[in-house]
Protein backbone atom coordinates (compact mmCIF):
# COMPACT_ATOMS: atom_id res chain seq x y z
CA UNK A 1 0.00 0.00 0.00
CA UNK A 2 2.47 2.15 0.82
CA UNK A 3 4.76 1.25 -1.71
CA UNK A 4 2.56 1.89 -4.16
CA UNK A 5 1.47 5.61 -2.94
CA UNK A 6 5.19 6.42 -2.93
CA UNK A 7 5.66 5.30 -6.45
CA UNK A 8 2.59 7.54 -7.71
CA UNK A 9 3.15 11.22 -8.70
CA UNK A 10 2.20 13.38 -5.76
CA UNK A 11 -1.18 14.92 -5.70
CA UNK A 12 -1.44 18.10 -7.62
CA UNK A 13 -1.22 21.27 -5.79
CA UNK A 14 -4.71 22.63 -7.97
CA UNK A 15 -6.62 19.70 -5.96
CA UNK A 16 -5.63 21.23 -2.49
CA UNK A 17 -6.44 24.65 -3.50
CA UNK A 18 -9.35 22.72 -4.65
CA UNK A 19 -10.28 21.20 -1.09
CA UNK A 20 -11.44 24.37 0.41
CA UNK A 21 -13.11 25.99 -2.23
CA UNK A 22 -14.98 22.62 -3.22
CA UNK A 23 -17.72 22.14 -0.58
CA UNK A 24 -18.74 25.68 -1.96
CA UNK A 25 -18.27 24.89 -5.53
CA UNK A 26 -20.29 21.84 -5.64
CA UNK A 27 -23.57 23.40 -3.87
CA UNK A 28 -23.43 26.11 -6.20
CA UNK A 29 -25.85 24.92 -8.28
CA UNK A 30 -28.39 24.10 -5.35
CA UNK A 31 -27.63 27.32 -3.97
CA UNK A 32 -28.41 29.16 -7.27
CA UNK A 33 -31.38 27.45 -7.51
CA UNK A 34 -32.37 28.35 -3.84
CA UNK A 35 -32.12 31.61 -5.17
CA UNK A 36 -33.97 31.41 -8.42
CA UNK A 37 -36.83 30.39 -6.08
CA UNK A 38 -36.68 32.88 -3.06
CA UNK A 39 -36.81 35.78 -5.53
CA UNK A 40 -40.56 35.10 -6.17
CA UNK A 41 -41.09 34.48 -2.59
CA UNK A 42 -40.11 37.82 -1.70
CA UNK A 43 -41.94 39.01 -4.84
CA UNK A 44 -45.08 37.44 -3.83
CA UNK A 45 -44.32 38.83 -0.32
CA UNK A 46 -44.43 42.12 -2.32
CA UNK A 47 -47.29 41.11 -3.78
CA UNK A 48 -49.02 41.02 -0.73
CA UNK A 49 -48.70 44.29 0.34
CA UNK A 50 -49.57 46.41 -2.31
CA UNK A 51 -53.26 46.93 -3.75
CA UNK A 52 -52.91 45.52 -7.01
CA UNK A 53 -55.36 44.05 -9.74
CA UNK A 54 -55.00 42.83 -12.79
CA UNK A 55 -58.47 44.53 -14.38
CA UNK A 56 -57.54 48.34 -12.33
CA UNK A 57 -53.47 48.25 -13.37
CA UNK A 58 -53.12 52.07 -12.98
CA UNK A 59 -54.16 51.66 -9.74
CA UNK A 60 -51.41 49.21 -8.72
CA UNK A 61 -49.79 50.96 -5.55
CA UNK A 62 -48.64 49.81 -2.22
CA UNK A 63 -51.64 49.71 0.24
CA UNK A 64 -49.26 48.27 3.05
CA UNK A 65 -51.15 45.89 5.43
CA UNK A 66 -54.72 46.66 3.86
CA UNK A 67 -54.78 43.25 2.07
CA UNK A 68 -54.22 41.49 5.58
CA UNK A 69 -56.16 43.99 7.76
CA UNK A 70 -59.19 43.40 4.98
CA UNK A 71 -59.07 39.84 5.99
CA UNK A 72 -60.44 40.60 9.66
CA UNK A 73 -63.61 41.70 8.36
CA UNK A 74 -63.94 39.37 5.33
CA UNK A 75 -66.30 36.25 5.90
CA UNK A 76 -64.55 34.58 2.75
CA UNK A 77 -61.68 34.85 4.23
CA UNK A 78 -62.39 33.01 7.46
CA UNK A 79 -64.35 30.70 5.25
CA UNK A 80 -61.41 29.61 3.69
CA UNK A 81 -59.56 29.36 7.35
CA UNK A 82 -62.39 27.31 8.07
CA UNK A 83 -62.25 24.62 5.93
CA UNK A 84 -59.06 24.46 5.42
CA UNK A 85 -58.73 23.41 9.09
CA UNK A 86 -61.40 21.12 8.85
CA UNK A 87 -60.32 19.33 5.84
CA UNK A 88 -56.97 19.06 7.41
CA UNK A 89 -58.16 17.74 10.79
CA UNK A 90 -60.31 15.27 9.13
CA UNK A 91 -57.79 13.78 6.66
CA UNK A 92 -55.14 13.60 9.02
CA UNK A 93 -57.42 12.19 11.80
CA UNK A 94 -59.18 9.88 9.52
CA UNK A 95 -55.72 8.28 7.83
CA UNK A 96 -53.71 8.36 10.79
CA UNK A 97 -56.23 5.68 12.74
CA UNK A 98 -57.00 3.74 9.19
CA UNK A 99 -53.25 3.52 8.74
CA UNK A 100 -52.01 2.60 12.28
CA UNK A 101 -54.78 -0.23 11.83
CA UNK A 102 -53.96 -1.65 8.49
CA UNK A 103 -50.11 -1.58 9.73
CA UNK A 104 -51.30 -3.15 12.51
CA UNK A 105 -53.16 -5.58 10.72
CA UNK A 106 -50.31 -6.57 7.94
CA UNK A 107 -47.30 -6.05 10.93
CA UNK A 108 -46.10 -9.93 10.74
CA UNK A 109 -43.49 -10.40 7.61
CA UNK A 110 -45.76 -12.58 5.89
CA UNK A 111 -45.09 -13.34 1.82
CA UNK A 112 -49.04 -11.99 1.81
CA UNK A 113 -49.18 -9.07 4.38
CA UNK A 114 -45.89 -7.90 2.15
CA UNK A 115 -47.83 -8.41 -1.05
CA UNK A 116 -50.91 -6.61 0.18
CA UNK A 117 -48.52 -3.53 1.33
CA UNK A 118 -47.10 -3.66 -1.78
CA UNK A 119 -50.31 -3.36 -3.91
CA UNK A 120 -51.79 -0.58 -1.28
CA UNK A 121 -48.71 1.68 -2.37
CA UNK A 122 -50.81 2.10 -5.68
CA UNK A 123 -52.74 4.92 -5.13
CA UNK A 124 -50.43 6.72 -3.19
CA UNK A 125 -48.60 6.12 -6.59
CA UNK A 126 -51.99 7.26 -8.71
CA UNK A 127 -51.45 10.97 -9.32
CA UNK A 128 -54.10 12.94 -7.38
CA UNK A 129 -55.82 14.61 -9.66
CA UNK A 130 -56.60 11.48 -11.45
CA UNK A 131 -57.26 9.85 -8.31
CA UNK A 132 -60.52 12.34 -8.42
CA UNK A 133 -60.72 11.99 -11.48
CA UNK A 134 -61.17 8.30 -10.92
CA UNK A 135 -63.73 8.87 -8.18
CA UNK A 136 -65.37 11.67 -10.25
CA UNK A 137 -66.37 9.11 -13.04
CA UNK A 138 -67.44 6.14 -9.96
CA UNK A 139 -69.46 9.05 -8.44
CA UNK A 140 -71.10 10.33 -11.58
CA UNK A 141 -74.96 10.73 -11.08
CA UNK A 142 -75.60 8.55 -14.28
CA UNK A 143 -74.03 5.77 -14.40
CA UNK A 144 -71.24 6.11 -11.44
CA UNK A 145 -70.70 2.60 -9.64
CA UNK A 146 -70.89 4.06 -6.48
CA UNK A 147 -74.24 6.10 -7.08
CA UNK A 148 -75.52 2.91 -8.29
CA UNK A 149 -74.40 1.10 -4.87
CA UNK A 150 -75.99 3.86 -2.62
CA UNK A 151 -79.21 4.00 -3.91
CA UNK A 152 -79.05 0.35 -3.82
CA UNK A 153 -78.60 1.18 0.10
CA UNK A 154 -82.17 2.98 -0.44
CA UNK A 155 -80.60 6.46 -0.35
CA UNK A 156 -82.31 8.47 -3.51
CA UNK A 157 -80.52 11.33 -5.12
CA UNK A 158 -77.17 11.28 -3.39
CA UNK A 159 -74.53 13.77 -5.42
CA UNK A 160 -71.59 13.39 -3.70
CA UNK A 161 -69.14 16.30 -4.65
CA UNK A 162 -71.99 18.77 -6.46
CA UNK A 163 -74.26 19.08 -3.38
CA UNK A 164 -72.73 21.21 -0.77
CA UNK A 165 -74.06 18.73 1.81
CA UNK A 166 -71.43 15.82 0.67
CA UNK A 167 -68.76 17.46 -0.89
CA UNK A 168 -66.61 17.72 1.52
CA UNK A 169 -67.40 14.26 2.37
CA UNK A 170 -66.70 13.29 -1.08
CA UNK A 171 -63.33 15.01 -1.29
CA UNK A 172 -62.29 13.56 2.00
CA UNK A 173 -63.23 9.65 0.74
CA UNK A 174 -60.59 10.80 -2.30
CA UNK A 175 -57.75 12.30 0.08
CA UNK A 176 -58.45 9.30 2.42
CA UNK A 177 -57.89 6.55 -0.59
CA UNK A 178 -54.93 8.29 -1.94
CA UNK A 179 -52.95 9.63 1.48
CA UNK A 180 -54.46 6.74 3.96
CA UNK A 181 -51.25 4.03 2.47
CA UNK A 182 -48.63 6.84 3.12
CA UNK A 183 -49.27 6.75 6.83
CA UNK A 184 -49.57 3.15 6.64
CA UNK A 185 -46.21 2.24 4.73
CA UNK A 186 -44.69 4.68 7.35
CA UNK A 187 -46.16 3.07 10.33
CA UNK A 188 -45.51 -0.31 8.79
CA UNK A 189 -41.42 0.12 8.77
CA UNK A 190 -41.58 1.68 12.57
CA UNK A 191 -43.36 -1.04 13.76
CA UNK A 192 -41.20 -3.68 12.09
CA UNK A 193 -38.04 -1.44 12.78
CA UNK A 194 -39.06 -1.77 16.63
CA UNK A 195 -36.89 -3.87 19.00
CA UNK A 196 -38.16 -7.65 19.52
CA UNK A 197 -37.19 -8.22 23.21
CA UNK A 198 -39.49 -5.88 25.24
CA UNK A 199 -42.55 -7.65 22.88
CA UNK A 200 -41.21 -10.98 23.91
CA UNK A 201 -40.57 -10.43 27.74
CA UNK A 202 -44.26 -9.43 27.83
CA UNK A 203 -45.72 -12.48 26.02
CA UNK A 204 -43.13 -14.84 28.80
CA UNK A 205 -44.94 -12.78 31.59
CA UNK A 206 -48.38 -13.25 30.20
CA UNK A 207 -49.21 -9.61 30.03
CA UNK A 208 -52.42 -8.40 28.51
CA UNK A 209 -52.06 -7.75 24.86
CA UNK A 210 -53.94 -4.22 24.81
CA UNK A 211 -51.75 -3.52 27.72
CA UNK A 212 -49.02 -4.75 25.62
CA UNK A 213 -50.39 -2.04 22.66
CA UNK A 214 -51.22 1.12 24.99
CA UNK A 215 -47.83 0.73 27.29
CA UNK A 216 -45.39 -0.51 24.77
CA UNK A 217 -46.04 -0.69 21.35
CA UNK A 218 -47.99 2.97 21.21
CA UNK A 219 -44.94 4.56 22.99
CA UNK A 220 -42.36 3.09 21.21
CA UNK A 221 -44.38 3.82 17.84
CA UNK A 222 -45.02 7.49 18.72
CA UNK A 223 -41.51 9.48 16.82
CA UNK A 224 -43.00 7.88 13.75
CA UNK A 225 -46.71 8.70 14.13
CA UNK A 226 -45.35 12.33 14.95
CA UNK A 227 -43.47 12.23 12.05
CA UNK A 228 -46.08 10.73 9.74
CA UNK A 229 -49.00 13.32 11.10
CA UNK A 230 -46.88 16.52 10.84
CA UNK A 231 -45.77 15.39 7.41
CA UNK A 232 -49.61 14.67 6.15
CA UNK A 233 -50.71 18.15 8.11
CA UNK A 234 -48.25 19.96 6.02
CA UNK A 235 -49.71 18.18 2.47
CA UNK A 236 -53.35 18.43 3.56
CA UNK A 237 -53.51 21.80 4.63
CA UNK A 238 -52.17 22.65 1.32
CA UNK A 239 -54.74 20.51 -0.86
CA UNK A 240 -55.43 21.50 -4.20
CA UNK A 241 -55.29 18.87 -6.45
CA UNK A 242 -58.38 17.00 -5.27
CA UNK A 243 -60.67 19.32 -4.88
CA UNK A 244 -59.87 21.54 -8.01
CA UNK A 245 -60.05 18.49 -10.17
CA UNK A 246 -63.48 17.41 -8.12
CA UNK A 247 -65.52 20.55 -7.33
CA UNK A 248 -62.83 23.55 -8.12
CA UNK A 249 -63.93 24.92 -4.78
CA UNK A 250 -67.73 24.66 -5.40
CA UNK A 251 -70.09 23.96 -4.97
CA UNK A 252 -70.53 27.67 -4.41
CA UNK A 253 -67.21 28.67 -2.15
CA UNK A 254 -67.70 25.37 0.07
CA UNK A 255 -64.48 24.09 -0.52
CA UNK A 256 -62.44 27.23 -1.18
CA UNK A 257 -59.38 25.97 0.75
CA UNK A 258 -56.44 28.08 0.85
CA UNK A 259 -54.43 27.29 -2.75
CA UNK A 260 -57.97 27.07 -4.58
CA UNK A 261 -59.20 30.28 -2.96
CA UNK A 262 -55.77 32.04 -3.96
CA UNK A 263 -55.73 30.07 -7.36
CA UNK A 264 -59.66 31.56 -8.24
CA UNK A 265 -58.36 35.20 -7.14
CA UNK A 266 -55.47 35.50 -9.07
CA UNK A 267 -57.04 33.82 -12.44
CA UNK A 268 -60.56 34.41 -12.26
CA UNK A 269 -60.88 37.92 -9.89
CA UNK A 270 -57.35 39.11 -10.93
CA UNK A 271 -57.10 40.43 -7.60
CA UNK A 272 -53.34 39.42 -7.35
CA UNK A 273 -52.99 41.25 -4.14
CA UNK A 274 -55.15 39.31 -2.51
CA UNK A 275 -54.10 36.41 -3.67
CA UNK A 276 -50.25 36.60 -2.53
CA UNK A 277 -51.43 37.37 0.80
CA UNK A 278 -53.68 34.41 1.45
CA UNK A 279 -50.16 32.71 0.09
CA UNK A 280 -48.53 34.36 2.67
CA UNK A 281 -50.86 33.49 5.92
CA UNK A 282 -51.16 29.85 4.50
CA UNK A 283 -46.81 30.19 4.33
CA UNK A 284 -46.81 31.53 7.97
CA UNK A 285 -48.97 28.63 8.71
CA UNK A 286 -46.33 25.71 7.20
CA UNK A 287 -43.62 27.54 8.47
CA UNK A 288 -44.79 26.98 12.32
CA UNK A 289 -45.72 23.52 10.98
CA UNK A 290 -42.40 22.30 9.04
CA UNK A 291 -40.41 23.77 11.96
CA UNK A 292 -41.48 21.09 14.29
CA UNK A 293 -41.59 18.55 11.95
CA UNK A 294 -38.10 19.02 10.78
CA UNK A 295 -37.04 18.43 14.40
CA UNK A 296 -39.31 15.55 14.54
CA UNK A 297 -38.05 14.45 11.10
CA UNK A 298 -34.01 14.42 12.42
CA UNK A 299 -34.61 12.77 14.70
CA UNK A 300 -35.86 9.76 13.20
CA UNK A 301 -33.05 9.85 10.81
CA UNK A 302 -30.19 9.84 13.27
CA UNK A 303 -32.17 6.87 14.70
CA UNK A 304 -32.63 5.21 10.98
CA UNK A 305 -28.49 5.88 10.45
CA UNK B 1 -58.61 -19.70 24.01
CA UNK B 2 -58.63 -21.46 21.12
CA UNK B 3 -62.18 -20.04 19.91
CA UNK B 4 -61.03 -16.98 20.89
CA UNK B 5 -58.13 -17.18 18.24
CA UNK B 6 -60.19 -18.63 15.20
CA UNK B 7 -62.61 -15.71 15.65
CA UNK B 8 -59.58 -13.37 15.84
CA UNK B 9 -58.12 -14.75 13.00
CA UNK B 10 -61.77 -14.67 10.92
CA UNK B 11 -61.92 -11.04 11.84
CA UNK B 12 -58.84 -10.11 10.66
CA UNK B 13 -59.12 -12.28 7.07
CA UNK B 14 -62.40 -10.28 7.04
CA UNK B 15 -60.78 -6.21 7.80
CA UNK B 16 -57.38 -7.35 5.48
CA UNK B 17 -60.25 -8.03 2.56
CA UNK B 18 -61.90 -5.07 2.66
CA UNK B 19 -58.82 -2.70 2.92
CA UNK B 20 -58.15 -4.53 -0.55
CA UNK B 21 -61.28 -3.85 -1.64
CA UNK B 22 -61.48 -0.09 -0.78
CA UNK B 23 -58.40 0.26 -2.40
CA UNK B 24 -57.59 -1.54 -5.22
CA UNK B 25 -62.01 -1.32 -6.29
CA UNK B 26 -61.56 2.11 -8.13
CA UNK B 27 -58.21 1.13 -10.20
CA UNK B 28 -59.70 -2.21 -10.90
CA UNK B 29 -62.84 -0.61 -12.03
CA UNK B 30 -61.20 1.85 -14.05
CA UNK B 31 -59.46 -0.38 -16.41
CA UNK B 32 -62.64 -2.62 -16.31
CA UNK B 33 -64.48 0.85 -17.90
CA UNK B 34 -61.78 1.64 -20.51
CA UNK B 35 -62.52 -1.86 -22.29
CA UNK B 36 -66.11 -0.75 -22.82
CA UNK B 37 -67.80 1.90 -24.93
CA UNK B 38 -70.44 4.26 -23.47
CA UNK B 39 -73.07 1.92 -24.52
CA UNK B 40 -71.89 -0.64 -22.08
CA UNK B 41 -70.59 2.04 -19.47
CA UNK B 42 -74.08 3.66 -19.17
CA UNK B 43 -76.27 0.78 -18.21
CA UNK B 44 -78.03 0.55 -15.20
CA UNK B 45 -77.13 -1.73 -13.33
CA UNK B 46 -73.77 -1.53 -14.10
CA UNK B 47 -72.35 -5.19 -14.91
CA UNK B 48 -68.96 -6.43 -15.11
CA UNK B 49 -70.27 -8.97 -18.38
CA UNK B 50 -69.31 -6.82 -21.34
CA UNK B 51 -67.62 -7.57 -24.70
CA UNK B 52 -64.07 -6.03 -24.85
CA UNK B 53 -62.94 -3.40 -27.00
CA UNK B 54 -60.05 -1.29 -27.82
CA UNK B 55 -61.80 1.14 -29.69
CA UNK B 56 -61.37 3.76 -26.64
CA UNK B 57 -57.23 3.19 -27.12
CA UNK B 58 -57.08 2.95 -30.66
CA UNK B 59 -59.18 6.57 -30.07
CA UNK B 60 -56.15 8.20 -28.10
CA UNK B 61 -53.29 6.84 -30.06
CA UNK B 62 -54.33 8.19 -33.06
CA UNK B 63 -55.55 11.02 -31.70
CA UNK B 64 -59.04 11.28 -34.06
CA UNK B 65 -62.32 10.35 -32.10
CA UNK B 66 -65.02 9.73 -34.55
CA UNK B 67 -68.69 10.16 -32.78
CA UNK B 68 -72.11 10.09 -34.42
CA UNK B 69 -72.22 14.23 -34.55
CA UNK B 70 -68.21 15.01 -35.79
CA UNK B 71 -64.75 13.71 -35.45
CA UNK B 72 -63.26 14.85 -32.45
CA UNK B 73 -59.48 15.35 -32.14
CA UNK B 74 -57.61 14.35 -29.09
CA UNK B 75 -53.91 15.92 -28.30
CA UNK B 76 -53.70 13.23 -25.53
CA UNK B 77 -50.94 11.34 -27.02
CA UNK B 78 -48.85 14.71 -26.93
CA UNK B 79 -49.55 15.06 -23.37
CA UNK B 80 -47.92 11.82 -22.87
CA UNK B 81 -44.98 12.74 -24.52
CA UNK B 82 -44.92 16.11 -22.44
CA UNK B 83 -45.18 14.05 -19.01
CA UNK B 84 -42.03 11.67 -20.07
CA UNK B 85 -40.13 14.72 -21.62
CA UNK B 86 -40.68 16.64 -18.69
CA UNK B 87 -40.04 14.47 -16.22
CA UNK B 88 -37.01 12.67 -17.92
CA UNK B 89 -35.70 15.85 -18.03
CA UNK B 90 -36.57 17.26 -14.31
CA UNK B 91 -34.85 14.46 -13.12
CA UNK B 92 -31.82 14.38 -15.19
CA UNK B 93 -31.17 18.25 -14.19
CA UNK B 94 -31.98 17.25 -10.56
CA UNK B 95 -29.49 14.37 -10.58
CA UNK B 96 -26.93 16.41 -11.78
CA UNK B 97 -27.27 19.60 -9.49
CA UNK B 98 -28.51 17.04 -6.82
CA UNK B 99 -25.67 14.16 -6.67
CA UNK B 100 -22.64 16.36 -6.44
CA UNK B 101 -24.04 19.05 -3.43
CA UNK B 102 -25.48 15.96 -1.79
CA UNK B 103 -22.05 14.66 -2.14
CA UNK B 104 -20.67 17.80 -0.30
CA UNK B 105 -23.30 17.77 2.11
CA UNK B 106 -22.34 14.37 3.05
CA UNK B 107 -18.51 15.03 3.54
CA UNK B 108 -17.80 18.90 4.26
CA UNK B 109 -20.54 19.75 6.78
CA UNK B 110 -20.45 23.38 7.12
CA UNK B 111 -22.32 26.24 8.80
CA UNK B 112 -23.46 27.24 4.98
CA UNK B 113 -23.84 23.86 3.22
CA UNK B 114 -26.31 22.73 6.23
CA UNK B 115 -28.57 25.95 5.52
CA UNK B 116 -28.29 25.04 2.24
CA UNK B 117 -29.59 21.72 2.60
CA UNK B 118 -32.33 23.13 5.22
CA UNK B 119 -34.00 25.89 3.02
CA UNK B 120 -34.12 23.03 -0.08
CA UNK B 121 -36.09 21.13 2.59
CA UNK B 122 -38.33 23.80 3.54
CA UNK B 123 -38.83 24.19 0.16
CA UNK B 124 -40.87 20.81 0.11
CA UNK B 125 -43.29 22.25 2.54
CA UNK B 126 -43.84 25.50 1.54
CA UNK B 127 -47.34 26.34 -0.86
CA UNK B 128 -46.15 25.86 -4.27
CA UNK B 129 -48.51 28.76 -5.49
CA UNK B 130 -46.65 31.42 -2.96
CA UNK B 131 -43.40 30.82 -5.60
CA UNK B 132 -45.93 29.96 -8.90
CA UNK B 133 -47.98 32.93 -9.38
CA UNK B 134 -45.58 35.19 -9.15
CA UNK B 135 -43.56 32.96 -11.61
CA UNK B 136 -46.12 33.44 -13.91
CA UNK B 137 -45.57 37.29 -14.48
CA UNK B 138 -41.80 36.33 -14.56
CA UNK B 139 -41.75 33.81 -17.00
CA UNK B 140 -43.90 35.86 -19.35
CA UNK B 141 -41.45 39.04 -19.00
CA UNK B 142 -38.39 36.26 -19.85
CA UNK B 143 -40.45 34.43 -22.55
CA UNK B 144 -39.57 31.02 -20.48
CA UNK B 145 -43.71 30.57 -20.05
CA UNK B 146 -43.58 28.67 -23.42
CA UNK B 147 -40.57 26.69 -22.91
CA UNK B 148 -40.13 23.03 -21.37
CA UNK B 149 -36.75 24.59 -19.75
CA UNK B 150 -38.70 26.59 -17.59
CA UNK B 151 -41.27 24.10 -16.21
CA UNK B 152 -38.29 21.67 -15.60
CA UNK B 153 -36.58 24.53 -13.76
CA UNK B 154 -39.15 24.96 -11.53
CA UNK B 155 -39.90 21.13 -11.19
CA UNK B 156 -36.56 21.15 -9.33
CA UNK B 157 -38.61 22.22 -6.64
CA UNK B 158 -39.93 18.57 -6.01
CA UNK B 159 -37.18 16.67 -7.38
CA UNK B 160 -33.84 18.24 -6.33
CA UNK B 161 -34.92 18.39 -2.08
CA UNK B 162 -35.93 14.71 -2.41
CA UNK B 163 -32.32 13.07 -4.59
CA UNK B 164 -30.37 15.61 -2.28
CA UNK B 165 -31.56 14.38 1.32
CA UNK B 166 -31.87 10.47 -0.29
CA UNK B 167 -28.66 10.61 -1.67
CA UNK B 168 -26.87 12.46 1.34
CA UNK B 169 -27.85 9.60 3.29
CA UNK B 170 -26.42 7.17 1.01
CA UNK B 171 -23.58 8.84 0.91
CA UNK B 172 -23.03 9.45 4.90
CA UNK B 173 -23.82 5.43 5.30
CA UNK B 174 -19.92 4.88 2.88
CA UNK B 175 -17.00 4.77 5.28
CA UNK B 176 -14.22 7.70 4.18
CA UNK B 177 -11.52 4.88 4.87
CA UNK B 178 -12.21 3.89 1.51
CA UNK B 179 -12.24 6.68 -0.20
CA UNK B 180 -8.85 7.53 1.86
CA UNK B 181 -8.08 4.62 0.79
CA UNK B 182 -8.43 5.58 -3.15
CA UNK B 183 -6.92 9.21 -2.48
CA UNK B 184 -3.77 8.00 -1.01
CA UNK B 185 -3.20 6.12 -4.22
CA UNK B 186 -2.64 9.30 -6.00
CA UNK B 187 -6.36 9.93 -7.38
CA UNK B 188 -7.90 13.22 -7.54
CA UNK B 189 -10.67 13.90 -5.77
CA UNK B 190 -12.86 14.17 -8.81
CA UNK B 191 -12.01 10.79 -9.50
CA UNK B 192 -12.68 9.07 -6.20
CA UNK B 193 -16.01 10.78 -6.66
CA UNK B 194 -16.99 9.07 -9.89
CA UNK B 195 -15.30 5.55 -9.20
CA UNK B 196 -16.13 4.80 -5.54
CA UNK B 197 -18.21 7.07 -3.75
CA UNK B 198 -21.18 7.06 -6.81
CA UNK B 199 -21.10 3.76 -7.49
CA UNK B 200 -21.26 2.78 -4.17
CA UNK B 201 -24.04 5.00 -3.44
CA UNK B 202 -25.68 3.57 -6.97
CA UNK B 203 -28.54 2.27 -5.71
CA UNK B 204 -29.50 4.81 -3.84
CA UNK B 205 -29.05 7.01 -6.42
CA UNK B 206 -31.48 5.13 -8.85
CA UNK B 207 -34.21 4.94 -6.38
CA UNK B 208 -34.14 9.10 -5.79
CA UNK B 209 -34.33 9.21 -8.93
CA UNK B 210 -37.33 6.43 -9.52
CA UNK B 211 -38.88 8.50 -7.13
CA UNK B 212 -38.38 12.29 -8.30
CA UNK B 213 -39.43 10.86 -11.45
CA UNK B 214 -42.90 9.75 -10.36
CA UNK B 215 -43.25 12.68 -8.12
CA UNK B 216 -42.64 14.90 -11.14
CA UNK B 217 -44.96 12.66 -13.49
CA UNK B 218 -47.69 13.14 -10.57
CA UNK B 219 -47.31 17.23 -10.28
CA UNK B 220 -50.47 19.11 -11.50
CA UNK B 221 -50.24 22.69 -9.69
CA UNK B 222 -46.92 23.47 -11.45
CA UNK B 223 -48.07 22.90 -15.45
CA UNK B 224 -51.55 23.72 -14.74
CA UNK B 225 -50.41 27.59 -13.49
CA UNK B 226 -47.09 27.72 -16.03
CA UNK B 227 -47.66 25.85 -19.20
CA UNK B 228 -49.11 26.53 -22.32
CA UNK B 229 -51.82 24.16 -23.88
CA UNK B 230 -49.46 22.40 -26.20
CA UNK B 231 -46.67 21.78 -23.27
CA UNK B 232 -49.13 20.17 -20.94
CA UNK B 233 -48.18 17.07 -18.98
CA UNK B 234 -51.00 14.53 -18.70
CA UNK B 235 -52.64 15.31 -15.25
CA UNK B 236 -53.00 18.80 -16.91
CA UNK B 237 -53.96 17.40 -20.05
CA UNK B 238 -56.46 14.64 -18.28
CA UNK B 239 -58.62 17.15 -16.59
CA UNK B 240 -58.65 19.49 -20.15
CA UNK B 241 -59.93 16.47 -22.00
CA UNK B 242 -62.35 15.70 -19.25
CA UNK B 243 -63.88 19.48 -19.38
CA UNK B 244 -63.72 19.02 -23.23
CA UNK B 245 -65.49 16.21 -23.92
CA UNK B 246 -67.75 15.07 -21.15
CA UNK B 247 -69.47 12.35 -22.35
CA UNK B 248 -66.70 10.51 -23.59
CA UNK B 249 -66.33 8.16 -20.94
CA UNK B 250 -64.67 4.91 -22.25
CA UNK B 251 -61.94 7.76 -23.59
CA UNK B 252 -61.36 9.26 -20.27
CA UNK B 253 -60.91 6.09 -18.77
CA UNK B 254 -58.59 4.97 -21.10
CA UNK B 255 -56.90 8.01 -20.22
CA UNK B 256 -56.51 7.94 -16.38
CA UNK B 257 -55.20 4.50 -17.33
CA UNK B 258 -52.60 5.36 -19.75
CA UNK B 259 -51.44 7.82 -17.60
CA UNK B 260 -50.84 6.39 -14.05
CA UNK B 261 -49.33 2.98 -15.75
CA UNK B 262 -46.07 4.78 -15.67
CA UNK B 263 -45.63 5.33 -12.35
CA UNK B 264 -47.54 2.43 -11.14
CA UNK B 265 -45.17 0.01 -12.70
CA UNK B 266 -42.02 2.20 -11.51
CA UNK B 267 -43.31 2.31 -8.19
CA UNK B 268 -43.48 -2.00 -7.85
CA UNK B 269 -40.12 -1.76 -9.31
CA UNK B 270 -38.73 0.73 -6.63
CA UNK B 271 -40.72 -0.66 -4.19
CA UNK B 272 -37.99 -1.67 -2.17
CA UNK B 273 -36.43 2.34 -1.53
CA UNK B 274 -40.32 3.89 -1.38
CA UNK B 275 -40.65 3.89 2.43
CA UNK B 276 -36.81 5.81 2.38
CA UNK B 277 -38.26 7.77 -0.40
CA UNK B 278 -41.34 9.13 1.07
CA UNK B 279 -40.09 9.73 4.32
CA UNK B 280 -36.60 11.96 2.74
CA UNK B 281 -34.43 8.99 4.40
CA UNK B 282 -36.12 9.32 7.55
CA UNK B 283 -37.36 5.92 7.73
CA UNK B 284 -35.87 2.82 6.24
CA UNK B 285 -38.32 0.01 5.14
Amino acid sequence: MSDHSLASPPPKRRFRIGRRVLPYLLSMPALLVCIGILVPFVTAALYSLQRYRLSQPWARKYNWGENYLNFLSDPSFWNTLKISLVYAGTTVTLELFLGLGIALLLQKRTRFNNFVSIMLLMPLMTAPVLAALMWKLMTNSGFGILSYMVSLLGIQDFRWASSPDTALLTVVLVDIWVYTPFIMILLLAGLRSLPSQPFEAAALDGVPRTFVFWKITLPMLMPYILTATLFRLLDSIQQFDIIYAMTQGGPGDKLTVFQVEAYLNFFQSTNIGRSAALMMILWAITFVLSNIFIKNWLKLRERAR
Amino acid sequence: MRENSLIESWLRGIAIAVVILFFMFPIVWIILMSFQTNETILRIPPSVVFEPTLDNYRALITGKLETNAASLDIAFMRNLGNSVLLSVGAVALALILGVPAAYSFARHKTRFSEDIAFTLLSFRFAPPLLVLLPLTIYFQKLGLSDTYFGLIWVYQLICLPLILWIVRGYFEDISEDVEYAYRIGGHSWFSTFRKIAVPLAGPGIAAAGLLAFIFAWNNFIFALVLASADKQPVTVGALAFVTASGIQYGQIAAAIVLSITPTLLLALYAQKYLVEGLSLGAVKG
